[in-house]
């Protein structure tokens, strides 16, 4: 069971086919997601009808590609605004957290760190459910009380953003509260030696020391605001991000338009993925 | 540590404390508040537990609650059964560059959006789609096979969705067991079956709970999969709350339901780290 016991070779075998079945699982639906956005055809299914581009680059009405639909294209960028406030809030509010948890002794920590991990408990279409009550009633009673109608309230961009803002906060802290747990205090006890201010050790010592972590958690903030369905599903109204967009035309029954945006999808994220690890990667080093 | 009075500190504490009262409590708080009223007259209501009770005598939405509990428990454990040999070849059968390569290539996967992974499930299981076609192919079946929109096909989604949260901390945790100790084992006159049963599963019980909690939370809290592989007939709870909220515009039932569903989960998740003596917090991190 480990390298240096000998184990009977048809034994060895089995366990090898097993991992090479595993990996065939774990790859197929992203293998034809991708195959597919090349075949020839209106449907995104067999038979293979030869190889085209126009998933990509058509531009009629019967063979719309990516590049050509507006209204793909427009969701690409409502999720890109989402992801881009979702990730500046929650790396600002992430790095005063881990500040706050890894550097100061106060009543009820362990407590108040628990409290902040529960995001991560609570399923997605809950979270976003209750944010969408809450805020809901606020705009009620704004509308009663002082007969104002607060746009932002109701279900839209400034929801969605707050909804994945919510739990996105919690996965970034433990990202950041992590590095610097392992920062060495003496650093920063040498530059106070030296009669460094509070504000010049935190900008020339303790932040470049954290940029690793603030960089990978912002790189994982923005992924996860972008590929984001169950939160973003209860809070969204007219201009829809691109999941629940591609979600809509998927249950409409698809073309492999939608196979080419995937891909590219695949593509964007990986490269995110491969960029994070390798800064993770050097971190360690 | 710091002086609790220090300004920092408080300038600290703000963001945290706006962030998780106004997103993540107060709305939980108000939910609650909403599933146990009952409009008596318009704009009027009254406390009641009329939700709740319709909850027990509807037999759709209780046997929808267990159905989404009993697959979820199921789910879990397939996971862990086909992940299981799986990290233990990564953890302990491979050394140095293709042990970090097989590790990435499990990750890699789950860094595309779960809408994609679903799409892909879709083409494959179709009845035009990839397999029904190669059965065909192959002489097994001699017409198209639909293998969509049925309970095997979500439990395939669940089970791949979740595989990378069983993946990661079983590898973490069977990485930390010796070698010497499993070889200790055989030369004391175990085989391979006592050696696992009463060496690598009992040290491997931490990463093995923390998996199952957090692969058992996702799977309940679970939409997309569902819905998408599962069709009109999918059942599962989270589409309940959903077609409270947006279709039927019943806002109390809903959020009695969203409490439920946060109770089911809570339970199971501390009755896991019960029985584990773990605490949330040191499986989270």
């Amino acid at each position: 069971m480990i390298p240096s016991i000998s184990q009977p070779p048809s034994l060895r075998w089995t366990y090898r086919a097993y991992i090479l079945l595993f990996y065939i699982f774990l790859i197929a639906p992203l293998a034809v997601v991708a195959t597919f956005a090349f075949n020839d055809s209106l449907f995104p299914s067999l038979p293979w009808n030869g190889f085209t581009l126009d998933w990509f680059t058509g531009d009629t009405p019967q063979r719309l590609g990516v590049f050509s639909d507006s209204a793909m294209l427009e969701s690409v960028g409502v999720s890109a605004f989402i992801a881009f406030f979702v990730t500046a809030l929650s790396i600002f509010v992430a790095t005063t957290n881990a500040f706050l948890f890894e550097r100061y002794d106060f009543r009820f920590k362990e407590f108040l760190y628990m409290l902040m991990l529960l995001p991560l408990v609570i399923p997605g279409v809950i979270l976003g459910i209750s944010i969408l009550i809450s805020s809901n009633s606020m705009a009620n009673y704004m509308d009663e009380v002082f007969n104002l109608e607060v746009e932002f309230l109701r279900p839209g961009l400034v929801l969605v953003i707050l909804g994945q803002f919510a739990f996105i906060t919690t996965i970034a802290t433990m990202v950041i509260g992590a590095r610097l747990r392992k920062m060495d205090r003496s650093l920063e006890e040498a530059a106070y030696n030296l009669g460094a201010s509070k504000t010049a050790v935190l900008r020339t010592i303790t932040l470049p020391y954290l940029r690793p972590a603030m960089v990978g958690a912002a790189i994982v903030a923005f992924l996860m605001s972008f590929e984001n369905f169950n939160t973003t599903l209860m809070l969204t109204s007219s201009d829809s991000p691109l999941t629940i967009t591609m979600f809509d035309r998927l249950r409409e029954g698809s073309t492999p338009e939608l196979n080419a945006v995937s891909l590219l999808l695949m593509i964007v994220s990986g490269v995110l993925a491969l960029i994070s690890v390798f800064v993770q990667k050097k971190e360690d080093s | 540590m710091k002086q609790h009075t220090s300004i920092f500190f408080w300038l600290l504490l703000a963001p945290f404390a706006l962030w998780l009262i106004l997103l993540v409590i107060i709305p939980h708080i108000d939910m609650l508040g909403i599933a146990l009223r009952e409009q008596t007259a318009p704009r009027e209501y009254a406390f009641s537990f009329k939700n709740f009770i319709e909850f027990f005598t509807e037999p759709l939405y209780w046997r929808t609650f267990m159905r989404t509990a009993v697959m979820s428990i199921l789910a879990t454990a397939l996971t862990l059964l086909i992940a299981f040999p799986v990290s233990y070849y990564i953890a302990k059968m491979l050394r140095g560059r293709s042990k970090s390569f097989l590790f990435l290539l499990c990750l890699i996967p789950f860094w595309v959006s779960e809408l994609v992974r679903t799409y892909g499930w879709m083409i494959l299981l179709r009845e035009t789609g990839v397999i029904s076609n190669a059965l065909q192919w192959a002489g097994l079946v001699s017409g198209p096979v639909e293998l969509l929109y049925n309970d095997a096909a979500i439990m395939v989604g669940l089970v791949y969705t979740s595989m990378l949260f069983m993946v990661v901390p079983l590898v973490t945790v069977l990485e930390s067991l010796d070698d010497d100790i499993i070889e200790a084992s055989y030369d004391l006159g175990g085989n391979m079956w006592t050696t696992m049963r009463q060496i690598v599963i009992p040290h491997a019980m931490p990463g093995i709970v923390s998996g199952c909690i957090i692969v058992f939370m996702m799977t309940l809290g679970n939409y997309l999969t569902p819905n998408l592989l599962g069709g009109k007939d999918s059942l599962w709870f989270t589409e309940q709350i959903y077609t409270q909220f947006i279709t039927r515009f019943n806002w109390e039932l809903g959020s009695a339901f969203g409490i439920l569903l946060l109770l089911l989960s809570s339970l199971i998740v501390w009755l896991g780290l019960k029985l584990s003596r773990q605490t949330l917090t040191s499986t989270m991190t």
